[in-house]
């Protein structure tokens, strides 16, 4: 028997051998949990409940009937109404057209979507996420003869999907085999046939520009790797004091207000990665307008392109479908691997991982599962380890390398970080920003709170900074934190005591902190010059603070009294330099640095000549 | 399906009642229960299932008894008429009339549940409405489109500002007012009548819609309530091209209304009682103000929340805070020494600012004035702490610079009258005023330019 070529799609995810949909029955209706009855259904399985054909998944079966939790509104339907198996586990597809968009928790395009339903999403839309009549100009790998061995993560070749981005269109993750034969250059939509691959069976597969992939399953890769480079984004707190690796996982928590979601636009619009993918995971509409407006106008620091060509949305608010909203993270990290695929360094950033801790909550709490903490089921810890697993710097199955960092806000109730969320993500990641309420009712940003975060990636990243900016780096942050440090203890006995106890020295230390606190640490998102901070100049900001200090306290020292050095109009200057100059004017920064050297040198000849003229009065 | 009756209540406890045997009802749907007297009740399904159905009770189970309790199952939603008629008129939760005369006739029906807003629909709010209250005007601007909370406390004057703000609100070169919806959870009839009282003596009251429900009314239709008032705010402001600020009070008393049925129908509680859903829950009934494309009208949102012992941790101001775009803070300590309006800066945001000020806004200085007043007070108040230690004279000079400072804001910033609507201008001026009694070199967040052209400092 000889066996047929297919030339039906071979889809790896969508191929189901069960031919007909399957057909049952709604029997209860809770919320967004229904119970169905349709037996034979398989755990996991894509479902449309009842007439208006709304999305679900099952999450659990027992005997007959079937779980499923709904990615939409359940009002208006019926027990008895049908639920039809689809045969597929949720999931997305990938090919290029992805960049640039705004999905839904489950990867429904919704700028589309407001075409056909206008202003409120309508439930029960089928629209794919990639555009079916788009023409993309297919450039193949000329290195593939028809013939060649190919596996999973061979490029297949090129399309260029925005100016920044080109998508290499790679054999996907599950298939393999020899390359029958290599569509030329030229312009195919997304279901052109662009090749033919027979695997080991001898069936011929159809390769087209997207793919389909299961959300829930982290995409195959060959090996791990440790991190190397820092993720640099601008923001001197993260950079200089708490650095992220390329790769690395990291949390923000901090209660309402503090600033999360300011920290992760940053981190989208000005760090060093090359794809940004921003899950907007029950949080406000208005963030993800925000960011849909402005940076498309924005231009990227590296390569000089519109951000938004290298950013991609999913959004899930607050005020749509909770369930979704679980889903809305494995879609984003799904995406976020597909492009780690290709050899790219992909940040992403969920806001906020407790709203996805709490869809979970939700539905196990109307599953009835037993809770063990604050109504959180007891499998919270593994989910959220399981999610930040599938970060990390990799050597992809086309042997190159790739990174998701992955970095998650959380939103602890009551601004209480032993909560449950917050206290198991501590466990995981690696990189802590901390924010503070003090400091954000102080309007100290960004917020982050530097005693009580930290980063595992210090010795890392002091490679990069030690090679690429300057040998001091590490001695200097050292210095820094060492003085902020002090500065906390001595503003504890001010309270107690009073300023008065304080020596000038100690006065001194109080001043070279505030300097760093003001002319370091707080850097403004709304400042048009200061928003994006270069590491040279990063390192030229701190470095003048501790030069400025150090010199005061020498000269503190040779007892010159604490008022003169607090008077020195050069301490305004320097806490105004950030927002004076930008990152290429970093020698301005070194030319204030000279100039503070000769006035200290100044006052150091006069109190030097006017004491030794005392001296010689005795 | 259509209308069906049945008398097979099974159950009634905590404003739910059990029907057995009702097959093909919908979820969600509306409901009309006759009681043994005759009297009618409301209700709308929240569990259908092939062999139990659960309704939650608007006007409560109180005296139901299962024998003789009638249930229609109207087969539609919950829903509202909605036409210009609206305004003027005071309604319960339900949309039924609480002024005597008749109910709305139109054929334009909502249900009150709504759909979210597709976010790539959204317009980003960017318009700055002056409140003529400086610590709102000047550091914590409101714009058309913002959902922005007071939080309070018992006693304290968060109504006779929200009234404030609804008498004086406009667009700062417009003469057009709000639209108003005002949605009233729980509160005393004397709260309820300040408000019309309030609006009828400013004039608005053609302009108002009000939708009542009194502390003595039934809890449970207060969950309704807020959702019947925005179905009615979408429609003024989407359908009618107004711009709707509504004015919700008291939200508290709503979650705590969602919490009784929570309890009763045995949801697993996540923190003090409250339902792990409250923050979903609270979110779409915020969520549906905004700017959306294309349509001319909007929908502002200033709900009150009064803090449980002044907590601002307390779930309801706590998940409140995670959703809106920032929060007007008062403070006890000001009231207790006669500031009006109270509001405390520290706590008190806004988040939707920054796009609303500045140069083609209200002033290029604003940005800078707002985080300047900021840094200093912040300031001042660590100051004032260390003073109540170790006392005032102990202070160095620079010290009792702030201190002083301190104290001018409180009284004269923060403080102004019910009755005083300071323009955006007055406000950075009195802003600059204040800031002048400190050198020069200390307004690090000031540039050179703002300096040059309002500082009036002596050097
Ligand atoms: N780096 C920054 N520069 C300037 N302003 C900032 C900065 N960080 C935060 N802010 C201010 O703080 C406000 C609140 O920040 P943000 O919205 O990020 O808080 P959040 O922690 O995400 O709160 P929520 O949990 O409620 O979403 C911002 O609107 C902005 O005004
Ligand atoms: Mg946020």
């Amino acid at each position: 028997m000889t066996e047929p070529t297919r030339d039906t799609p071979r889809d790896p995810i969508r191929d189901n051998p069960r031919d007909n949909p399957r057909q049952g029955r709604i029997r209860d209706i809770n919320g967004p949990i229904v119970t169905i009855v349709l037996p034979g259904i398989r755990n996991g399985e894509q479902v449309r409940i009842g007439e208006l054909g709304l999305f679900g998944e099952v999450i659990s079966l027992r005997g007959e009937e079937a779980i499923v939790q709904t990615y939409e509104s359940t009002e208006g339907v019926r027990p008895g109404e049908p639920a039809v198996g689809l045969g597929w586990p949720l999931s997305v597809e990938l090919g290029p057209g992805l960049l640039g968009g705004i999905f839904d928790g489950v990867q429904r395009p919704l700028e589309k979507i407001a075409l056909q339903s206008g202003d409120y999403i309508r439930r029960g839309l089928d629209v794919p996420a990639l555009d079916r009549t788009k023409v993309w100009e297919f450039e193949p790998n000329r290195e593939l003869e028809p013939g060649a061995r190919i596996g999973p993560g061979t490029v297949l070749g090129t399309v260029q999907e925005t100016q920044t981005i080109v998508h290499r269109i790679l054999v996907p993750p599950s298939l393999g085999g020899e390359l029958d034969e290599l569509a030329p250059a030229g312009d195919y939509d997304l279901e052109a046939t662009i090749g033919r691959l027979r695997d080991a069976q001898g069936h011929t597969h159809r390769l087209k520009l997207f793919h389909r992939w299961p959300v829930r399953k982290p995409r195959p890769y060959l090996r791990r790797d440790d991190g190397v480079a820092p993720l640099i984004t601008g923001q001197r707190v993260i950079d200089t004091f708490f650095p992220q690796l390329k790769g690395g996982k990291g949390a923000v928590p901090g209660p309402f207000g503090a600033g999360k979601t300011v920290v992760q636009q940053q981190v989208a619009r000005w760090s060093n990665a090359d794809i940004v993918i921003y899950v907007g995971c029950g949080e406000r509409g208005n963030e993800l307008v925000d960011v849909l407006e402005t940076f498309p106008q924005l231009d990227d620091p590296y390569s000089g392109r519109k951000l938004m060509e290298r950013t991609l949305l999913v959004a899930n608010t607050s005020n749509m479908p909770v369930v979704a909203r679980e889903a809305s993270v494995y879609v984003g990290i799904t995406m976020a691997e597909y492009y780690r695929d290709m050899g790219y360094d992909v940040v992403m950033l969920a806001d906020s991982t407790s709203r996805w801790a709490e869809a979970l909550r939700e539905v196990s709490g109307r599953l009835g599962q037993m809770p063990v903490e604050e109504g959180y089921p007891a499998y919270l810890a593994s989910r959220l380890a399981a999610v930040y697993e599938r970060a990390g710097r990799v050597e992809t199955q086309g042997a190159g390398s790739g990174s998701v960092t992955l970095i998650g806000a959380v939103s602890p109730p009551g601004g209480d970080f032993s909560e449950p969320v917050t206290s198991h993500t501590k466990d995981i990641i690696e990189t802590f920003w901390a924010l503070s309420k003090e400091l954000a009712d102080a309007r100290h940003y960004p917020s982050i709170d530097w005693v009580t975060s930290f980063s595992g990636h210090v010795h890392t990243a002091a490679e990069w900074w030690h090679q690429e900016i300057n040998r001091d780096w590490e001695r200097r942050r050292t210095e820094a934190l060492a003085l902020l440090a002090r500065d906390a203890e001595l503003a504890r006995i001010v309270n107690l005591v009073g300023p008065e106890a304080l020596s000038s020295a100690q006065r001194w230390e109080l001043e070279g902190a505030a300097l760093i606190k003001e002319g370091v640490l707080q850097q403004s998102a709304l400042d048009e010059v200061d928003t994006f901070c270069s590491p040279r100049k990063q390192f030229a900001l701190l470095d003048l603070c501790l030069f400025i200090f150090r010199r005061g306290a020498a000269l503190i020292e040779l007892g010159v009294p604490v008022q003169e050095l607090q008077q020195l109009p050069l301490l305004a200057r320097t806490r105004r330099c950030k927002s004076m100059f930008n990152s290429d004017q970093v020698d301005q920064i070194e030319a204030l640095k000279a100039d503070a050297e000769r006035t200290f040198e100044k006052i150091r000849l006069e109190y030097a000549q006017a004491s030794a003229s005392s001296a010689g009065n005795v | 399906m259509s209308i069906k009756e049945y008398r097979t209540a099974a159950e009634a406890r905590g404003g739910l009642l059990v029907m057995k045997h009702t097959p093909g009802v919908a979820f969600g749907d509306r409901v009309l229960i006759k009681d043994h007297g005759g009297g009618r009740r409301n209700g709308q399904v929240i569990r259908a299932s092939d062999d139990e159905t659960l309704i939650l009770v608007f006007e409560g189970v109180e005296d139901l008894d299962l024998e003789s309790t009638w249930v229609r199952f109207l087969d539609e939603p919950v829903e509202i008429a909605l036409s210009p008629e609206l305004l003027g008129r005071v309604f319960n939760g339900l949309g039924e009339p609480k002024d005597d005369r008749p109910p709305i006739l139109s054929n334009i029906r909502r249900p009150v549940g709504g759909s979210a807003i597709n976010p790539a629909a959204r317009t980003y709010p960017r318009e700055f409405i002056q409140t003529g209250i400086s610590t709102i005007d000047g550091l914590n601007s409101l714009v058309r489109g913002q959902k922005l909370p007071i939080f309070s406390g018992s006693g304290l004057p968060h109504n006779r500002l929200a009234a404030q703000i609804v008498r004086q609100a406009r667009l700062k070169d417009e003469d057009t007012s709000f639209s108003v919806v005002f949605a009233a959870m729980g509160v005393s009839y004397a709260d309820a009548k300040f408000f019309r009282d309030e609006f009828a003596s400013s004039g608005v009251l053609r302009n108002v819609v009000m939708f009542i429900n009194l502390a003595d009314d039934p809890p449970v239709e207060r969950l309704t309530l807020p959702r019947t008032a925005l179905t009615a705010a979408e429609y003024l402001a989407y359908d009618l091209d107004r711009h709707v600020l509504v004015v919700m009070t008291d939200m508290t008393y709503y979650a705590e209304a969602l919490r009784e049925v929570a309890t009763s129908k045995g949801d697993v509680p996540a923190r003090k009682g409250y339902p792990g859903y409250l923050y979903s829950d609270l979110a779409e009934i915020y969520e549906r103000c905004g700017r959306i494309h294309q349509r001319h009208g909007s929908i502002t949102m200033m709900p009150v929340v009064s803090m449980p012992s002044d907590d601002i941790t307390h779930p309801i101001p706590d998940l409140t805070g995670y959703i809106t775009e920032g929060q007007i803070v008062l403070s006890r300590e000001l009231h207790n020494q006669g500031i009006y309006p109270p509001v405390h800066i520290s706590p008190s945001l806004s988040r939707l600012m920054k796009d609303g000020i500045g140069k083609d806004d209200t002033r290029e200085d604003h940005p800078r004035v707002a985080a300047q007043l900021y840094a200093l007070y912040a300031r001042a108040l660590e100051t004032r702490n260390l003073a109540s230690i170790i006392g005032a004279d102990e202070l160095s000079e620079r010290d009792k610079r702030f201190l002083r400072f301190a104290d001018a804001f409180d009284q004269r910033f923060v403080g102004q009258g019910e009755a005083e609507d300071r323009s955006i201008e007055a406000t950075l001026n009195l802003a600059w005023e204040l800031m002048s009694s400190f050198p020069r070199d200390t307004l690090t967040r000031m540039s050179e330019t703002d300096l040059a052209k309002y500082y009036q400092g002596a050097d």
